[in-house]
């Protein structure tokens, strides 16, 4: 109990003393955190659209990796984008191991499914009655599908949401991708994991609170938009 | 009106990260066409170490002066012992600072390895609950060692094939004991997590002094019990990967870096570290 009241006071402090690098940490978070989803929402929402909308030969069986990759573990997915960016492995020449590059990649690999899928599900159950009626009004195809993306707004924003989760939660893929390096690729969670190892507890419940913050803060924002008045 | 309003948070939403991804990017270029670069941009060295040299603080301290005086940035990757070694016969990494010497040995002596320098040393030291059930004491760690199997004390290893723990298998092997067991805990952990482990369980555990000492305040229901053998010496040694079976490998750094370790002004720094804090040192000079 003491230590949590001290690593609230330590949070305190640390945001308002200006600590450079906690400051840092957070900014990179912040940035690689916010590109990836942002990068896994461009892909993963038309992506899901066109799941849900359209039907096309091996659509259940794209449909089924996106499932699995739902529950794609961040260390799998670590480790695939450590092998592919290795020195020797394909895309060694591009130098991007232990970069933040590298950790956006791998959060993009855990969170597109959820997005992809999250968006799909959403739009597979708009009724058929109501795309015949859409269809018996007279809208062209861009039109409908404009009255169903405000119809589904909630859902795509639960969508979106969803992966923002799971990246901003990451640390196993962002560890082994991003090597924690001080300056460069070290992240909230990772500087976490690093200070308990090093017996900081203190420091590392103050950072916890900062994560938890930024998290609430985006989230809080997402929700805000998500729950704007339906416009009819 | 209000859909409006919605699309333009949205974009506005979008821009703004948009910018936060284009922006250290558009900063760097501006500062590049500016002014005509004084000095080149630092090239990247690839350090991989151990979780010690790490978690004790002693490469927040040389790094930046080795960064400094080069131009070079170094990528620190601490994993273990193990790990870093594998990093190398890889080619994955540039340069390497570990401590398992017959595993370093067998590096070296395939070629992956080469310029193979003494570092520093310090020592380990078997720590294990307060009121010493298994009654070990003195500075004979084989025979701490054979007195907690036969009467089966807890013991917690790392279990990550780390400098610590070949250390410690060297040691159960000399004893001829093939540990395991319910007494026998294997973390697969750091050195600061498996000390944690041993607190909580009340075991013993075989950890290097300078993590002990970083940590021992979260540690209070542990103490020191052997210490000071031949056996327990802790030797670290740096090495450079071996460009000639690898392409990609910055050897000029890595070779640089090797000597700013040997350097009497760094090992003046290295044995210095930790006297203020620990009043004593956590590593001390040991060059060839």
């Amino acid at each position: 109990m003491e230590l949590l009241i001290d690593g609230l006071k330590k949070a305190i402090e640390m945001i308002f003393s200006g600590d450079r690098e906690v400051f840092a940490i957070t900014w990179l978070t912040l940035k690689v955190c916010l590109i990836s989803s942002l990068i896994s929402s461009i892909i993963g929402l038309p992506l899901g659209i066109l799941l849900g909308l359209t039907r096309f030969k091996g659509r259940r069986l794209l449909l089924l990796f996106i499932n699995i990759g739902m529950g794609l573990p961040p260390v799998v997915a670590g480790l695939w984008i450590t092998m592919l960016l290795w020195r020797s492995g394909p895309l060694g020449d591009l130098t991007l191991l232990y970069s933040p590059t590298a950790i956006v990649m791998a959060q993009i690999l855990v969170s597109l499914p959820i997005v992809t899928s999250l968006t799909c599900t959403a739009f597979q159950q708009v009724s058929d009655k109501m795309l015949l009626q859409i269809k018996a009004l007279g809208a062209t195809k861009l039109q409908t599908l404009a009255i169903l993306i405000k119809q589904l707004k909630i859902a795509i924003f639960a969508a979106v949401m969803a992966g923002f989760g799971r990246v901003i939660a990451e640390v196993g893929a962002a560890m082994m991708v991003g090597g924690n390096i001080q300056g460069d690729t070290r992240i909230l969670t990772t500087t976490i994991v690093m200070e308990v190892s090093k017996g900081n507890f203190d420091i590392a419940l103050a950072l916890s609170f900062i994560l938890l913050s930024v998290a609430l803060l985006i989230t809080a924002a997402l929700t805000f938009l998500q729950q704007r008045k339906r416009i009819s | 009106m209000k859909k409006n309003r919605f699309l333009i948070t949205l974009f506005a939403l979008m821009l703004l990260v948009l910018s936060a991804c284009g922006n250290s990017d558009t900063k760097d270029t501006a500062a590049k066409e500016k002014k005509p670069a004084p000095k080149p941009a630092p090239t990247e060295l690839i350090l991989a170490t151990t979780t010690s040299t790490q978690d004790s603080g002693l490469l927040d301290v040389l790094v930046p002066m080795f960064e400094k005086e080069n131009n070079v940035k170094v990528k620190t990757i601490a994993v273990g012992t193990g790990q870093a070694l594998e990093m190398g016969t890889r080619g994955e990494a540039d340069v390497l600072l570990v401590h398992a010497p017959a595993a370093e040995k067998a590096v070296v002596d395939a070629g992956d390895a080469i310029n193979y320098k003494r570092v520093m040393y310090n020592d380990f030291i078997l720590v294990g609950p307060k009121d010493n059930p298994a009654g070990v004491s003195g500075n004979d760690i084989k025979a701490a060692f054979k007195t907690l199997a036969d009467t089966k004390s807890t013991f917690v290893s790392r279990g990550d094939d780390s400098g610590t723990h070949k250390k410690e298998l060297g040691i159960w092997t000399a004893d001829n004991i093939q540990p395991a067991g319910d007494w026998y805990v294997s973390t697969g952990q750091g050195m600061g997590q498996t000390l944690q482990v041993a607190a909580e369980k009340k075991g013993y555990v075989l950890t290097d002094r300078a993590t002990w000492l970083a940590q021992e305040k979260n540690l209070d229901t542990l103490k020191i019990v052997v210490e000071g053998g031949n056996d327990l010496m802790n030797i670290y040694h740096v090495m450079q990967v071996n460009p000639e079976k690898h392409d990609k490998i910055n050897s000029k750094d890595a070779e640089k870096f090797v000597n700013f370790m040997v350097d009497s002004k760094t090992q003046d720094v290295i044995e210095n570290f930790g006297k203020k804090e620990y009043g004593q040192s956590l590593f001390f000079k040991y060059t060839e």
